[in-house]
Order: structure tokens, then sequence, then C-alpha cells
């Protein structure tokens, strides 16, 4: 997994601490610091590159696009969540920075965490389109018109980098809470106008787990890279789940459009 | 080493591997198919793909007009017969993406909106924003998780492709996580790895896009085909090399030099107006584009950055609401990166390398010479890009062929053989010993300084235009540089778990001898075709001795063999290829 090594030009370094963690080595985490030149747009995913490159190459993360677009590379960078590209160590300097991987995910190795349950969570909600009619490809695209795009639209936007769950104090405390990714997505398709997925999906949405572990925090909305509000999506679900219960749903939210 | 039994491995979580994921599960449910990828699939290159994809919907557009700007943007390097079976197929599945809820942009009326690309007589690039990759490879994903028969190998990394009895039957992988090996046989195998950009410094790739598929069929005798023939994408952010989407060009920002000048008029791509014109300025073709760039900095007409020189990518006349709408990504990259809003400020830009129009050879249903071997997407080499990619083709040709591929290897595994289980466990061990050594090796070059000299030889060497002397060069640092690798890598890394460093010195291994591959084409392709232009003598297209395809064969430790096959040409004979004014020219005659 390469890389671009960032051309110092203004001679300025900072202090780069990470948290290191082997499984087959240590029995617990423990800080590690690197002086590390850097220029004015040098990310601090640039940075822990030039640690790999240059100092230390067991230091062990992931990364790729280095465009904020794969949702590879979040850690918690002086306790924010974020994206490590997307974050520059000219904002930091001249204090250090502190990198270590994201909250409430166990760790795998050094700034790697372990993202198996959260791919479970989001095969859960079903994510693909369960559609209103039966179309062949010869039918040709269904309409859409903006508007109806727009319902759906910026909950289409996640790059699953799981900033969200690193933010909401729910999955720290409750590990099974599907979570603000996974119910976004959710929300993603049922706000789909070519979609009727709302009850293959309801159990998942109505349960504990599911919208109503929701304590409306909303911190996984403000550190999304991305725009999307994965606390909107969720709250109006609320509102869906409770109209499911009382059986007034499909009265009042008949879906259709798609043609 | 664990050993998991599947019918087709498919290595690669991008658009075509999904695709291909899909396409056998609906082939066959029964079939088991490992979806092996060294990352999560949603993190794959596909991703950051921003500008579009081709398919020919409007009532104005025809199947032979696609094929002709394929054709004709190849500089007749591409197999017509390749060509014609993928743009009939492209609309459809466009189609189905929509169908699978790809949020394709839409008109008021709700019907699919096309936007312009370089290269193209009509407009017929699908686009959802300035983000379609990102959106088309959600959708396979999300959608492949309805498939119980597709099970996912996240984050394993194939090291080497299992052969026995003249036909592929797995593959061995390395889980990332623990480092433990897994055997992973099966009848057939799909490669979908993507491309090589990263083997130079200045590209527009993620970090994973090292080669790692074309290294795995190279190394077991399948050629890699037409390698001399890397794009360069003009606009990406100098320093950096982050892709500034062609979307921008086709929504109508234009390109100007120090001076203010729109440039592009004094290479053959004029007139200016009207605008936006098919085929002209800024609509041109990416080679063009780039290698016009190469003669302003000649010349001193570029700006000078941080990072080296650039031109001014202008969208300011577009207008914020514009902007916002159709190039959000655009937008929030220029101002992270660059410092930039290009509602107020041009974006400085350069050409960057892009994607590998060749690779792994296979027929036009994506069959390798390698009983059982499948390659699709930009690893592999089908025969559409010929000399030189038309922009929105590739994410059309990982879902045309990614599909392909699937439906391919669902018919061959139903009478192939059963896999030869003692002698693949042999051959793995054989493998899991070699990287062994690698991971113990305690002396030698850190990985980033034979990745660095590589990426920097092949800037120096193999870039917008070529020579002799630099060719030579570049083929003797790359045969050095391989020794340097084989001699060992020095690694920090003594972990099993999560050891990115072994990883980066297995595909750095790929890098140089897909690297070299592409230098000895080059060097051996004496004539300047599409993506391919020389300075030595050599400047004019030759279609008497170079109308033909350049093959890679791997001959060990050694230099590749290349040789040349026939180009299939069956409706459009070459002829000269003009844009601009001169375009339009040529076609109303």
């Amino acid at each position: 997994m390469t890389d671009t090594t960032p051309t110092p030009a203004t001679g300025r370094t900072i202090e780069i601490e990470c948290l290191r963690f082997n499984p087959e080595t240590d029995s617990a985490p423990r800080f590690q610091s690197w002086q590390v030149p850097f220029d004015d747009d040098t990310s601090v995913l640039q940075g822990l590159q030039y640690i790999k490159d240059h100092f230390d190459g067991s230091l062990t993360f992931r990364w790729s696009c280095r465009m904020a677009i794969c949702g590879s590379c979040g850690k918690m960078i002086n306790g924010v969540p974020q994206l490590s590209c997307h974050a520059f160590l000219r904002d930091y300097w001249p204090n250090k920075v502190r990198v270590e991987p994201l909250a409430n995910f166990a760790i795998v190795r050094d700034l790697v965490v372990d993202q198996n349950e959260f791919l479970d969570k989001l095969e859960s909600v079903k994510p693909w389109i369960q559609p209103c009619e039966n179309r062949s490809v010869a039918d040709g695209p269904s309409r859409q018109t903006p508007a109806q795009l727009d319902q759906y639209y910026q909950f289409s936007q996640c790059i699953n980098c799981l900033l969200c769950y690193a933010a909401c104090p729910q999955v720290g405390l409750k590990p099974e809470f599907i979570g603000p990714a996974a119910l976004a997505l959710m929300h993603r398709y049922n706000a789909d106008s070519r979609d009727r997925g709302w009850e293959a999906r309801a159990d998942v949405a109505n349960a504990e787990e599911g919208v109503w572990g929701c304590t409306l925090v909303g911190y996984c909305s403000e550190v999304c890279p991305k725009g999307v509000d994965p606390a909107h999506a969720i709250n109006q679900n609320k509102v869906n789940s409770t109209m499911d219960y009382f059986g007034v749903r499909k009265l009042l939210a008949p879906k259709g459009g798609a043609r | 080493m664990e050993t998991i039994d599947s019918d087709i491995v498919i290595v690669g979580g991008g658009g075509a591997g999904l695709r291909a994921a899909i396409a056998a599960q609906e082939a066959d449910p029964k079939l088991k198919v490992a979806l092996v990828s060294k990352v999560v699939p949603m993190r794959s290159h596909t991703v950051a793909a921003e500008g579009g994809s081709a398919g020919v919907i409007r009532d104005d557009d025809s199947l032979d007009n696609h094929f002709d700007d394929t054709v004709s943007g190849g500089d007749w390097l591409c197999d017509q017969d390749v060509v014609r079976f993928f743009v009939e197929r492209c609309t459809e599945e466009m189609v189905r993406l929509e169908h699978w809820g790809c949020p394709w942009s839409r008109k008021d009326d709700g019907s699919i909106n096309v936007r312009f690309f370089g290269g193209m007589k009509v407009q017929r690039t699908w686009f959802a924003a300035d983000k379609t990759g990102f959106h088309m490879l959600h959708t396979l994903f999300q959608t492949s998780l309805k498939y119980p028969g597709i099970q996912r190998f996240d984050e394993f990394f194939v090291a080497e492709l299992l052969v026995e009895d003249g036909r592929v039957q797995g593959v061995l992988a390395i889980e990332i996580a623990t480092g433990k090996f897994f055997l992973l046989r099966a009848k057939a195998v799909i490669l979908a790895t993507g491309g090589a950009g990263r083997v130079y410094s200045q590209n527009t790739n993620a970090g994973i896009v090292t080669g790692d598929g074309m290294g795995l069929a190279y190394r077991h005798g399948v050629a890699l085909r037409d390698m001399e023939f890397v794009q360069y994408h003009p606009t990406a952010l100098p320093g950096s090399g982050i892709l500034i989407t062609e979307g921008c060009r086709g929504e109508g920002a234009i390109l100007t030099n120090k001076d203010g000048h729109r440039y592009l008029q004094d290479y053959g791509l004029g007139p200016l107006d009207p605008w936006p014109r098919p085929k002209a300025m800024e609509l041109g073709p990416r080679d063009r584009l780039s290698q016009a760039f190469w003669h302003e900095e000649r010349k001193g007409n570029t700006l000078t950055t941080r990072h080296g020189s650039a031109v001014n990518l202008d969208l300011r006349h577009l207008g914020a609401k514009k902007i916002h709408e159709r190039l959000p990504l655009i937008t929030e990259v220029a101002k992270t990166f660059a410092g930039i809003d290009p509602v107020h400020d041009p974006i400085p830009v350069r050409p960057a390398v892009h994607y590998t129009m060749g690779g792994i050879a296979t027929n036009g249903r994506t069959e390798t010479s390698l009983p059982g071997l499948y390659a699709a997407g930009e690893c592999s080499s089908v025969g559409i890009h010929g000399a030189n990619r038309l922009g929105s083709n590739s994410l059309s040709e990982i879902v045309v062929f990614g599909r392909v591929a699937g439906e391919a290897a669902a018919q061959y595994v139903r009478s192939a053989g059963a896999t030869s289980a003692a002698s693949l466990e042999r051959q793995a061990q054989a493998a899991v010993t070699r990287l062994e050594a690698l991971h113990q090796h305690e002396r030698g070059e850190r990985v980033a300084v034979l990745r660095e000299a590589l990426g920097e030889c092949m800037e120096k060497n193999v870039g917008i235009y070529r020579e002799e002397s630099g060719l030579a060069e570049a083929c003797s640092t790359l045969a050095e540089l391989r020794a340097r690798w084989r001699a060992g890598v020095k690694l920090d890394d003594r972990s099993r778990a999560f050891n990115t460093e072994w990883l980066s010195a297995i595909e750095l291994g790929s890098m140089l001898e897909v690297a070299e591959a592409m230098a000895h084409s080059a060097r051996e392709r004496k004539e300047s075709r599409g993506a391919h232009q020389r300075l030595d003598g050599y400047t004019e297209r030759d279609d008497e001795r170079f109308l033909v395809h350049t093959l890679a064969e791997r001959r060990g430790d050694e230099a590749p063999a290349i040789s040349h096959r026939p180009v299939v040409i069956t409706t459009s004979a070459p002829r000269a290829r003009s844009y601009g004014g001169a375009g339009t020219k040529a076609i109303l005659t």
C-alpha cells in the first residue's frame, strides 16, 4: 500500500503521537511519538505515511484514496473522529497531534479497528432495492423526479467511514445498537420512490437495537465528513416506527411514484 | 493453512468483481462464489471515479456514434468486434444499475440526464453528480448483499495463483488481520484487481492500485497486452494528483494558461465557439489535452505552483448553483486539498497518470490464455480502449465485462473437472515458503526507497512523451530495481497481524514487473499513437508496421519478450483522428 511522501518546504516539524498496540507482543496499548516534517498542505495521513516510510515500517493504519471518498482512514485525531486524509497538520502545530484508533471499536493492531460487526449491521438493514414493481431492463429506467431523488439523496452519500460510530455514545454503551450509518442507509432505501421494503426492514427498525436505541445526541451528524444527517434519518424513522405500531403507516405514507 | 472450497474465486471487490459475483449468482444461484478483496469492497478504487459512465440513451445518439468515438478515440487500436459488443450492452447495464437503486442525476421530468465528455459526438455520459463511481460501487456492493451464495473475504490479500494440469485451480491468500494463509480452491478464477497507476509517482489513483492481478497472471504465463498505453488525465491537482473530473469540462469549464489564453486552440482543438461544441476544445480527448499541456510547459506558458507547473481550470462562469449541483465533490476537494473555491477562483491542474489502457490479455469474452482464468475491468485488456480510453467508458466497461466474466466463469465450472487437492497444497506450500522468507527478511533496502525510485523512473522516462534514450534508461533501471527487490527488502515489521509493510513489499514486486512490461512495450512501439507519443523520429502514427497490439510475456528474471498481434478491424478503416473544427468537417463529409 504505497503512498506519496510529502515534500516539506517550510522546514517545520510537528510531533505526531500514535497509539501502538500489537496483539502478539503487547498486553496494553502504549503511545509512541515522532517528529515529522510538514508543509501547509500535509495531511495527518501523509504524516503517518512519512513515519512508516522513514522511521518505523511497523506502524499500521488503513488508507487508500487519500481524497475523502473511500472511507478507509478514519482515526481519532486529538480525540475527534476524522478522516486522516482530511485533517491537516498545520492546524495542530505548534502543539503535538495525537492519533488513536476510532473509539468504540476493538483494536486489531495500532490504528486499525475491527469493523466486522459494523459490516454485519450494515447487512442486517437489507440495503438493496425491494422494487415497487417488477421492471425488466427492456422497460427502461424508472422515472424519478429531482424532488423524489432529494428524499433520499443525502443519505446515499455515506462512505461507511465509521466516524459516526466512534462519535456515538450509545454505540459505546450498547454495542448491539445498529447505529447511525446502518440506520441512515436503511432510511436511504425506505425513502427511495422505487422501493417498498419498509415491511422487510421494519423488524430491524422497530427493535430496541434499531431506531429506539438512539438517544438523540446528534454528534454522529456533526462528525460526518459527507454531510449525511444520520440523526435525522433515525428520528424520522421513530415516527415511521410509531405509525407502524399503531398500524397507520400504510395509510399515511403510501409508496410509489416510480413508474 | 486453512482450505476453502468454492466454485469461483473473484479477486477484487470493485465494480467489475462485484458485477461478476452478481452475474455468476444470477446464472446459477447454487454456485459458491468467493469474493476476495484486499480491502472491504466499498473501499475499492471504483469509488473514486467521478464524471460518469457511457451508454447511448438520447434520440440524437446511436450505437454507431459510440462505436466511432471509441474506435477513433483509441486511435484505431481497439478490437472493433469487441467495441461493437461493448457499446450494444452499456445502456442495459446502466438501466440495471438504475433498477438496483443507483441515484443517477435526472432531468426535471424524472428521466435520465446525460452530460458531455471528452471525445464524444453527443452527450452520452450517465452521471450521479460527480460521484458516479462511488454511487455505482455502493449500489453494486449493497445489491450483492442479497445473494447468499456470495461469500466475502474482506481484507484478504491474494498472493499467488495456483495452476495445475494446465488450468487455474485456486489462489493463495493472506488474511490481513491475522497473517494466516488461506488456500482457496475453485474451478475458475476471475481477476478484477484494477489498474497499476501507482507505478508512477504522480497519479490520480488510490493507494491500492498496484497492479496485483496483472502481476499474478503475468507470472503464470499470461501476456500483458498494450502496456505502453498509459493514460494521463489532463486535470489533476499538482502534488497530490487528486482527480478533478472531466465532468468539469463536460459542464463547460475551460482551460487557460498563465496568460489567460485558451491554449487548446493552438493544438488543433479549436475553434473556441460555439461552446459547447462536441469534440472541440476542452471536450477533446485526454491524450491530446495532456500533450498540449506538455507543449505549453515547454513554451513557458504554465503557472508555477509549489508542486510544479500547472494551468487553470476555470469553472467560475458556470455559477455557484450549477457548480454545487453538478460538481459537489470537486468543490469540496478543491477547497480542502488546494485551498480554492472554484466558484471564485480557477483550480490549478496538471496531467497525472490515471488509467492503464493495457492489461491482462483476454479475448472479447474475458477469457485469458490460461484455462479457468478470466479478467475484467482495468486489470484486463479486453480490446475496447486501444491507444487511448474515452472518458466514461471505464465505468461502463466494469459492469459490461464484469457481467460477462461472471457468466463465462459460471458456464465454465459446469464442465471443469475436480481440483487436484494434493498437488495444489504442495504448490501453495511452496508459495508460503517464499512469502515467509520475504516476511522475515532483515537486510536490504526499505520498501519506500525502491518504490520512490520506481515512480521517478517512470515519470522521467515513460511519461507523456517518450524517446529511445529514456526508454532504454527505464528498462535498465527497472531491471536493476527488480534485482534489488529480489535481493530482499528490509522489513521493520515481524508481526503477522495486519502487517501492511509485508503486503507493500509483495505489491512492490508486482509493480516492478508491470512497470517493466510498460517500458519494454513502449520501447518496441516505434511510432506515435494515442497516449504513446515519441519524440525520436517516430513522431507519426505508422499503420504499416504498428497497427498491432503489443504482447509482453514474462521471462523469469530477464526482460520480457515483446511481440505483436493484429488488431481486429471490422467496419472502421483507420483514418486521421480529427477533433475541433477539423473533426466536424470530417464528420459532415
